[in-house]
């Protein structure tokens, strides 16, 4: 060390000689960080405190350096530096004060300023005391969480004074909680805890748990007060995971819900076992792959509004194939519902490997708006806006689809041939134009759902099969030619299947709900709401 | 005298394909062994592997046709018990290779070793044994069909219905098998076979005796299904397949009647899976894929389903063709599959045996029957008097 001293003596005696040295005008703070290179790492750490108490944002990248592993010493003259790999077996070097470049060295020239985990962390708490002052919001509310993380009772006193000073309520509010944490973990009376211990219980969340926890042991009113926050927050955090595990599977449930919808007007209220159904929704994804691209070639400004372009076009395109299909393949098949299942199985392949030659196999990216990208909190949940959307797009589907049996007089003679095919062609309904306009809606619908379902899964030519069973599964569970039976059988079974992930995986839960509903058809074989009547087996 | 009731209970076309397959068995091993390479009569290696392959998908093909052909039960989960059938076969095989594997376990499977089980799971002891894995062969697909076709059938879930949740059954168990958790090798299934009854599994001659075996098993599959439709409850099952109603009106025990054939059905879709793995050399859990049971469907519907050769054919006309076009133009595959959905349910509902049989130009252009061939009008009750030595004990009684 002495010898290093030495060096640096002489170097700065050299420095001196040379009065055109940027050496002349020194950082007032290059002293204290050339002394990182040297001593051990309780030496270190006491340094690091000490530049954090200087409060200089300059500091900041020499720190987050020493704490990558970045920082490094000249080993002529001990001038710390920020070293970075160059091809060559050689560092690019850098001044961390200035962020001049200083030439690239051989790596034998440089040594590197070890760091342990005690270290980092000092560093971390340091980091995050320094950036509370940022002129950055997000940095300050970011610097506010890392203290609370440290618990560093150090860091008591920077908080103070950059609460007095903060004016966004949301970071002030984190600061709060910092300092709540950071009391606790200091040696202040119990009325400062049991205050702190407040402020967290207000917080509320996992990480507060945490805090909490550690001074919950022992005995007095500062550890009782404490233990009863952890379970008062613990019971609410159960509650918010109950919540949690409702939105996602009510999610799930409006993605079910708008691919078996259309499959609960052709097979609920026809008849018509669609096994292509999964095609349809696909054929609406990559419409609006298609628009997107469109879009971006010749109208980025219309990028936000590609949805609702996409919108008619993919109902119009799924609505064409299945009024194609309707006409040329299963009017042929009617009263043979096992040959339909077959042909249009058939039909699935086709147009699968139909678009795999078009697209290629491989996924196709489908962007978000802007309106459905990025999330928001209420309360401990976030929500995606896109899982929102979708979940508010599956109801305004579903009432429209309904007042459009109920109102129009479209709805009336679908009804009409449903109920009693001869009857309403005895009253001049054209049954035959009816059927097809009828599986064309319900083929339409799909396309409207995989516009949708563009937005949160892979557009890929296996998005159809992926919903195919499940959309059977809801409509089947939810009673056969009913709708409302439809969309209660999409959320509940979403539902349950959110609830069961936790305790049996992803996948097995799948298993059981399906093995539930293996179960519950053959209690019920039509389905919850069964249409009431006595209908001749067909 | 038993010889020619034997004869009479299952027709001489059941005979003759019988005949046909064990002159089959005899025959291929021959070519492939006797026969020295480059003479044109010579049976190459590969030919007999894949003509084995074949010949299992055959027997999985007349494991369905006994259900939807004859009893009119479209079962699209089929391919679960083919695959049962498989996996307990590999699991034999499994246990077969010994210390030979990559961490030399005696007793655990390479998968398990990777997955750090420290012993063997309850449900694979026994399975060192080959009668113990041939009994589980039958008995597990079995007893799956049994379970599930005594709720379905007794809560009469017909038609698309039952379609569907066989196929909900199949994708279960796909599910379920993928998980490592399962122990029967997650994701890459059952693979590294060594050998079976001590014969190296690649041995030509084992590859014969494999293919003999899938030859013999597809023939006395036929007379099994021969004898059933041919006894006195056989016509029950077609009356069940043809008016489910009058026959249960008429006072049959329908639920039960479709039941047995719905097992009898599993059982032979597992010795059909059986025979399958150790001539393709693993299972894994895409053989419980929905679109595979459905292919095997398509196999029986080009054939010509409710006849005893369709199912052969098509199974071993499908295959051919997939195994010529996933060669040569792997994009176009599934277009001619699709295709032949729609065709022949469109224009070949009786498949080619059926057509043949009526004749294309007789053929009812007004018919709106679903029955696959001509209803038998025969009173199941009087018909079955003459020829039926040895009736299945189910046979319903009249009520």
């Amino acid at each position: 060390m002495r010898l290093i001293r030495l060096l640096r003596f002489c170097a700065a005696l050299l420095a001196l000689c040379a009065p055109s040295t940027a050496l002349a005008e020194e950082h007032p703070l290059r002293g204290q960080i050339n002394a990182l290179a040297e001593g051990g790492f309780d030496h270190v750490e006491t340094i690091v405190g000490d530049l954090a108490a200087t409060g200089d944002p300059s500091v900041v990248p020499t720190l987050e350096a020493l704490g990558e592993g970045d920082l490094f010493y000249r080993k002529d003259d001990g001038l710390v530096v920020i070293a970075a790999k160059a091809p060559g077996r050689k560092y690019t070097l850098s001044d961390p004060l200035t962020d001049e470049a200083l030439g690239e060295v051989k790596r034998s020239a440089v040594k590197k300023i070890k760091v342990n985990n005690k270290l980092r962390r000092a560093i971390k708490a340091a980091l995050g005391g320094l950036t509370l002052r940022s002129p950055d919001a997000a940095t300050r509310a970011a610097a506010a969480e890392a203290v609370f993380k440290a618990r560093d009772a150090d860091a008591i006193d920077a908080l103070d004074a950059a609460l007095a000073a903060e004016t966004d309520s949301g970071v002030r509010a984190l600061m709060t909680e910092a300092r709540a944490a950071a009391v606790l973990g200091s040696d202040l009376s119990d009325d400062d805890k049991l205050a702190a211990v407040d402020v967290l219980l207000a917080r509320g969340d996992q990480e507060a748990v945490a805090v909490l926890a550690s001074v919950a042991t022992g005995t007095g009113p500062l550890a009782a007060a404490a233990s009863d926050a952890v379970t008062a927050i613990n019971n609410s955090l159960a509650l918010w995971d109950g919540a949690q595990s409702v939105w996602y599977g009510l999610s799930l449930g409006s993605v079910l819900l708008l691919a078996a919808i259309g499959l609960a007007i052709t097979f609920g209220v026809m008849g018509v076992i669609n096994m292509a159904h999964g095609e349809m929704v696909m054929l609406g994804a990559y419409t609006t792959f298609v628009v997107q691209e469109i879009i971006r070639t010749s109208a980025p400004e219309l990028f936000d509004y590609s949805l609702a372009i996409a919108l008619p076009l993919a109902f119009f395109v799924a609505g064409a194939a299945g009024f194609a299909i309707e006409r040329g393949i299963i009017r042929f098949l009617y009263g043979r519902p096992l040959e339909t299942l077959l042909a249009t199985w058939g039909l699935s392949l086709i147009l699968q490997q139909a678009v795999r030659t078009i697209f290629g196999p491989t996924n196709r990216e489908v962007g978000n708006p802007s309106f459905m990208s990025g999330a928001f909190e209420l309360g401990q949940i976030t929500i995606t806006y896109n899982r929102l959307w979708i979940f508010i797009f599956a109801l305004i589907v579903f009432a429209l689809l309904l007042l459009l049996l109920r109102v129009t007089s479209f709805g009336l003679q679908m009804r009409a041939v449903t109920q009693n095919r001869a009857m309403a062609a005895a009253m001049g309904i054209r049954t035959p134009w009816v059927d097809a306009l009828t599986f064309a809606l319900g083929s339409g619908i799909a396309g409207i759902a995989g516009v949708a379902l563009s937005q949160i899964d892979n557009v890929s030519p296996n998005l159809g099969q992926s919903y195919i069973i499940d959309s059977f599964m809801v409509v089947v569970f939810g009673g056969v030619g009913n709708l409302w039976g439809t969309l209660l059988g999409a959320l509940s079974l979403g539902v349950v299947n959110k609830f069961l992930e936790p305790y049996a995986g992803a996948v097995l839960g799948k298993v059981l709900v399906l093995v539930f509903i293996i179960l519950f058809i053959q209690q019920r074989p039509r389905g919850m709401f069964a249409l009431k009547g006595r209908s001749v087996e067909t | 005298m038993i010889t020619r009731r034997l004869f009479e209970a299952l027709g001489a076309r059941a005979w003759l394909i019988f005949i046909g397959f064990v002159a089959l068995a005899v025959l291929v091993p021959v070519l492939h062994l006797v026969v020295p390479e480059g003479q044109p009569f010579h049976v190459p290696t590969f030919a007999v592997a894949l003509a084995g392959k074949y010949l299992a998908f055959a027997l999985l093909a007349l494991a369905l046709d006994l259900a939807w052909g004859y009893c009119g039960i479209l079962s699209l989960g089929h391919g679960a018990f083919f695959a049962l059938g498989g996996y307990a076969m590999g699991m034999y095989l499994m246990r077969q290779i010994g210390s030979r594997g990559v961490y030399g376990d005696p007793v655990l499977p390479d998968f398990m070793v990777f997955l750090n089980y420290q012993e063997l799971p309850w449900f694979w002891y026994g399975f060192d044994q080959f009668w113990f894995a041939a009994v589980m062969v039958v008995l597990v697909p079995g007893l799956l069909a049994l379970v599930f076709g005594w709720f379905a059938f007794r809560s009469r879930v017909t038609g698309v219905y039952l379609s569907i949740i066989t196929q909900a059954l199949t994708f279960a168990l796909m599910l379920a098998f993928f998980r490592n958790d399962m122990g029967f090798g997650g994701n890459n299934g059952l693979t590294d076979f060594k050998d079976i009854l001590g014969f190296d599994i690649q041995a030509d001659t084992t590859r014969s005796a494999l293919f003999a075996a899938s030859s013999i098993m597809l023939g006395l599959g036929v007379l099994l299904v021969a004898f059933v439709i041919r006894s006195r409850f056989g016509k029950v099952l077609l009356a069940v397949r043809d008016a489910e109603s009058r026959a249960r009106f008429l006072g049959y025990r329908v639920e039960n009647a479709k039941l047995f054939a719905f097992v009898l059905s599993a059982c032979m879709a597992g010795v059909a899976g059986a025979l399958y793995v150790p001539q393709v050399g693993i299972i894994n859990p895409s053989e419980f894929a929905p679109a595979r049971s459905i292919e095997v469907v398509i196999w029986v519907a080009v054939g010509g389903r409710g006849t005893l050769i369709g199912p052969i054919l098509g199974a071993v006309l499908v295959n051919g063709v997939k195994s010529v076009f996933t060669a040569a133009l792997p994009d176009l595959w599934l277009f001619v599959l699709g295709g032949l959905f729609v065709f022949v349910t469109l224009f070949l509902p009786r498949g080619i045996v059926g057509a043949l049989n009526l004749g294309w130009l007789r053929r009812d252009r007004g018919s709106t029957t679903r029955a696959p061939t001509e209803p038998p009008h025969t009173d199941p009750a009087k018909a079955g008097d003459s020829g039926t030595a040895g009736r299945p004990a189910t046979v319903p009684a009249a009520e």
